[in-house]
């Protein structure tokens, strides 16, 4: 009961600060809010059970892409315009999409349910067979490097593609800025050598 | 009351945080928050995974040793695990076209980049280079 309550509240927080992600038009009071968002969500998924999942979400959600989306801002401007005026088209969309999803709510298993679908297929072998086989005690560990260890290849390889578009993205900028250093233009030249001594190397880390 | 609520709860507030997501992307034309809001949606996809692995009564799928000890399902919690690494990945290779794009155009404002693109003359393909450091 105190679990459902614990959860309720942290849930209504999470709701409370997207509503302000919203109606923030500075974006630096915006970047931390999503860091608190995603460090709320952590706290959920304690609640939850899923440890391994909060402190993923805690150390990579809230921790690194704060810190990218901060760097980020050290080059672009730090106030959103106001916008084009497309709230009521958008509410309009928001709100059919949402109904439909409501409705489909009725049919999904009520929360907790140990007999429902999700926990009836493979999920009973992992946790039946993993002790013995295996001898690690964490079922998360060995199910991500063992029982789906091509999901955990296949990750690796989608973020490693990623590291190098990034990379490429940011030696683009190096190629701009020498261009224009030969033909002795001045350009964006100050922004575009920060940037590619910069970024790299935070985006480094996350690899 | 509360225990009927209770059900369905998790589900309702994922669709909303999930709604709220949607509605930044679409309304809203700074790049940056364009890219929060797609890291609000994805963050609603998680909490609805995990909700679904929740067994009433359970604990965290961690081998006690013990046999009669109820486990919440972990299977959703590695599948998220994967989800929140690429999520981290593909935000950063969003952030460095943002930059990109900066550089380009001068702005990270939707409108002011699709003016920019049309004003572009196509012989001078290099020039909005030019005018960003203006």
């Amino acid at each position: 009961m105190i679990s459902l309550f614990v959860d309720v509240f942290l849930l209504v927080l999470l709701v409370l600060i997207a509503v302000m992600v919203v109606r923030t038009c500075n974006l630096y009071a915006v970047i931390v809010m999503s860091g608190a968002y995603s460090l709320t969500s952590a706290a959920i998924f304690v609640n939850l059970d899923a440890v391994d999942v909060a402190f993923t979400e805690a150390a990579v959600g809230a921790g690194i892409s704060t810190i990218l989306f901060l760097a980020v801002m050290a080059y672009v401007p730090a106030d959103e315009k106001p916008s084009l005026n497309r709230n009521v088209l958008a509410g309009f969309i928001c709100i059919g999409a949402g109904a439909l999803l409501l409705l489909a709510v009725a049919d999904l298993p009520s929360f907790g349910d140990p007999m429902s679908q999700v926990h009836q297929h493979v999920a009973p072998r992992y946790l039946a067979e993993s002790g013995s086989a295996l001898h690690i005690p964490n079922v998360v560990t060995t199910v991500l490097a063992s029982y789906r260890g091509f999901d955990t290849l296949g990750e690796t390889i989608v973020v490693f593609t990623a590291g190098l578009g990034v990379l490429m993205l940011l030696a683009g900028t190096t190629r701009t800025h020498r261009m224009a250093k030969k033909t002795g233009k001045k350009t964006a030249s100050g922004v575009s050598k920060r940037v590619s001594k910069v970024l790299p190397k935070s985006t480094g880390k996350k690899v | 009351m509360i225990e009927q609520l209770g059900d369905s709860w998790n589900y309702i507030i994922v669709i909303i945080l999930m709604m709220t997501g949607l509605f930044i992307v679409i309304a809203r034309t700074n790049l940056i928050k364009k890219l929060i809001g797609l890291s609000i949606f994805q963050t609603s996809v998680f909490l609805f995974y995990i909700s679904l692995g929740k067994v009433a009564g359970g604990t965290a799928p961690i081998l006690n040793g013990n046999p009669g000890t109820l486990y919440s399902n972990p299977l959703p919690h590695v599948l998220i695990l994967t989800a929140i690494v690429v999520g981290v990945a593909t935000t950063a290779l969003g952030l460095a076209l943002i930059l990109r794009i900066n550089e380009a155009f001068g702005s990270i404002e939707e409108d002011e980049i699709i003016a920019a693109k049309l004003n572009q003359s196509l012989a001078r393909p290099r020039r909005p280079l030019d005018e960003a450091s203006e």
